[in-house]
């Protein structure tokens, strides 16, 4: 792509003029220098991080050898898909009943099931330490019981989410499909999983992809819910960049960006980049 | 489409709505509710903490301490919001009327670092940032290169350069979060950008208005409920936010959020902690309230 444009240039060409390129170009290297570093330091052998030593794998070695790093990381992609499970089937609930019915109170509700996304994180992350606290959850079970409480703060986070890309996905449904399946026969089940779900499918999958990495990236909630047996990913990685910056958090951290990537492509073939954009 | 009233179908109804109105009360509502209860109480012993109704942790919060600290959480939220607008605006109209081969591209360029994990992004930054970091490298040997060009034309050579604080300080947190929030500030701005009729920016450049006049006066006006949702959507996480100020923050840089977080795992305050916590909240309810107020008005007119 020539940075000088051949053919001049429209008036509403803007991403076209040389200064926008610039601008667009360095907010870019802002937002991708500090990742690709990352990245490249996770292959470099040297313990300081700074000065490229030659190329090695023995971080990734190493991090992969750490029981508790490779037990929080599955943690948290258990937690992760357990959320996801919960807040697709409780978001899409949520989302049939606010735009199929009219009931009392509405608004209210309506309200009341967006405000875990406005509240902040950390004063749900309080309320839920205080809430485990007070009704004595036990914290000795075995795993994966002993993610129940994590799991349950972050259903109630991110069913929201979910909510909020199904309705917007259904106010496009065209009612008459409903009334024709019900013409033909179909009850009420089936009307549900052979006409509506189809049709809200595309926002389910954008919906789950938005519960998972919200999950999967929740740092303070967790934060507050994790006990010393029930360490997730985030949690990991803070105490060690707390505690001592090691390329094991760069190789670490590398496999999930990875991880990331693939979640985000995976989700691309599904949906279309264009989709996917309007659901935020 | 005309909703249908719960009494026809009760039992659909009740299928639907009951699961999800048990989850937000037990696990919503109920939480929320013991944080309210707890912010009137107060701390008898180590673990034990009676609701005496007491104003107590409300009126420390209101000690000139605790008022600084949330007056410097929303000046650094107010200046990381208004950074990302600067800077996020631009890049929103540039995605906007990109080719249609480009702009699938841009989004998603965008959309990544939002996808990524927030304390990894984090970290990378303070890589970077550190003493020993790119930043203070290149800013090091830009340095050297101009203390070298001085001495070419006879001057006097620059001292020595000294590595820059980057990290620990007020100016890391705000280009922590700045770095975080970008991506919060830049799908809404498209997404208004993109509904924009753009025979009316035509219309203002060929009536003679330049560039800047015509986003100034036409694009900002017409854009302006993305503009708020953008504008919202960054400065409330960013007023909560605990990990960046917490990470890449020095002593002085505590943001409320931190303060709160003390309460619980070092200082053993909860009442106190929880009286913060909902100061916070209400912090929150009146800035959605003063935005949907500017919502109406329009309409008004």
């Amino acid at each position: 792509m020539a940075l000088f444009a051949r053919a001049p240039i429209a008036p509403l060409e803007y991403s076209r003029t040389l200064w926008m390129r610039l601008w667009v170009g360095a907010v870019m290297v802002f937002l991708y220098a500090p990742l690709v570093v990352l990245m490249i330091f996770s292959f470099n052998d040297s313990k300081r991080n700074v000065v490229w030593r030659g190329f090695t794998t023995k971080y990734y070695e190493k991090a992969l050898g750490n029981d508790q790093l490779v037990e929080a990381l599955i943690n948290s992609l258990t937690i992760a898909a357990l959320a996801t499970l919960a807040s697709l089937v409780l978001g899409t609930l949520a989302a049939v009943m606010l735009w199929r019915f009219r009931f009392p109170w509405k608004g209210a509700i309506d309200g009341t099931i967006s405000l875990p996304i406005i509240v902040p994180e950390i004063c749900l992350g309080v309320a839920f330490l205080m809430f485990f606290a007070a009704v004595g959850w036990p914290t000795d079970l075995v795993w994966p019981f002993n993610l129940g409480a994590i799991t349950i703060a972050h259903i109630t986070f991110c069913f929201p989410f979910v909510t909020m890309v199904v309705r917007s996905r259904l106010a496009t449904f065209n009612r008459e499909q409903e009334e024709a399946a019900k013409d033909l026969g179909a009850s009420e089940a089936q009307v549900f999983r052979d006409v509506l779900i189809p049709h809200i499918k595309p926002a389910l999958v954008a919906g789950a992809l938005l519960a998972f990495t919200l999950s999967l990236d929740d740092f303070v909630i967790t934060y507050f819910t994790s006990g010393p047996d029930t360490i997730t990913f985030p949690v990991k990685v803070y105490s060690m960049v707390r505690f001592s910056v090691t390329p094991e958090v760069n190789a670490a951290s590398t496999l999930l960006i990875i991880l990331t990537v693939i979640l985000t492509f995976i989700a691309l073939k599904a949906q279309g980049v264009k989709a996917i954009a309007e659901t935020h | 489409m005309a909703e249908q009233d719960w009494k026809t179908s009760k039992r659909t109804f009740a299928a639907v709505s009951l699961p999800t109105l048990f989850w937000v009360v037990v696990f919503f509502l109920i939480p929320m509710a013991i944080v309210w209860l707890y912010s009137f109480g107060e701390n008898r012993g180590l673990t034990e903490i009676e609701f005496s109704g007491t104003l107590e942790n409300y009126k420390r919060a209101t000690e000139w301490l605790y008022l600084t600290i949330f007056g410097k959480s929303f000046a650094v939220a107010a200046l990381v919001t208004l950074i990302c607008l600067i800077v996020g605006f631009p890049v929103a109209m540039a995605i906007t009327f990109a080719s249609e081969k480009w702009r699938p591209w841009l989004l998603l360029g965008i959309m990544l670092p939002f996808w990524t994990n927030l304390l990894i992004r984090t970290y990378a930054l303070m890589m970077l940032l550190g003493t020993q970091g790119f930043a203070n490298k290149g800013m090091g040997a830009l340095w050297e290169g101009t203390s070298w060009i001085k001495t070419l034309v006879g001057l006097q050579p620059l001292p020595t350069w000294e590595p820059v604080q980057l990290l620990f300080n007020n100016f890391a947190v705000v280009f922590g979060l700045v770095y975080v929030h970008l991506p919060f500030m830049v799908l809404p701005l498209y997404a208004a950008l993109d509904r924009l009729d753009r025979s009316l920016i035509e219309a203002s450049l060929d009536l003679g208005a330049g560039h800047f006049r015509t986003i100034m006066r036409i694009v900002v006006p017409l854009a302006a409920p993305g503009i708020i949702a953008g504008v919202m959507i960054t400065l409330i996480p960013a007023l909560g936010a605990y990990l960046t100020p917490d990470l890449m923050g020095g002593t002085d840089s505590q943001m409320i959020a931190n303060v709160i977080e003390r309460q619980f795992k070092k200082a053993n305050d909860w009442p106190f902690g929880a009286a913060l916590s909902f100061l916070l909240i209400y912090a929150m309810f009146i800035l959605i309230a003063i935005q949907s107020m500017r919502k109406k008005v329009p309409e008004v007119r």
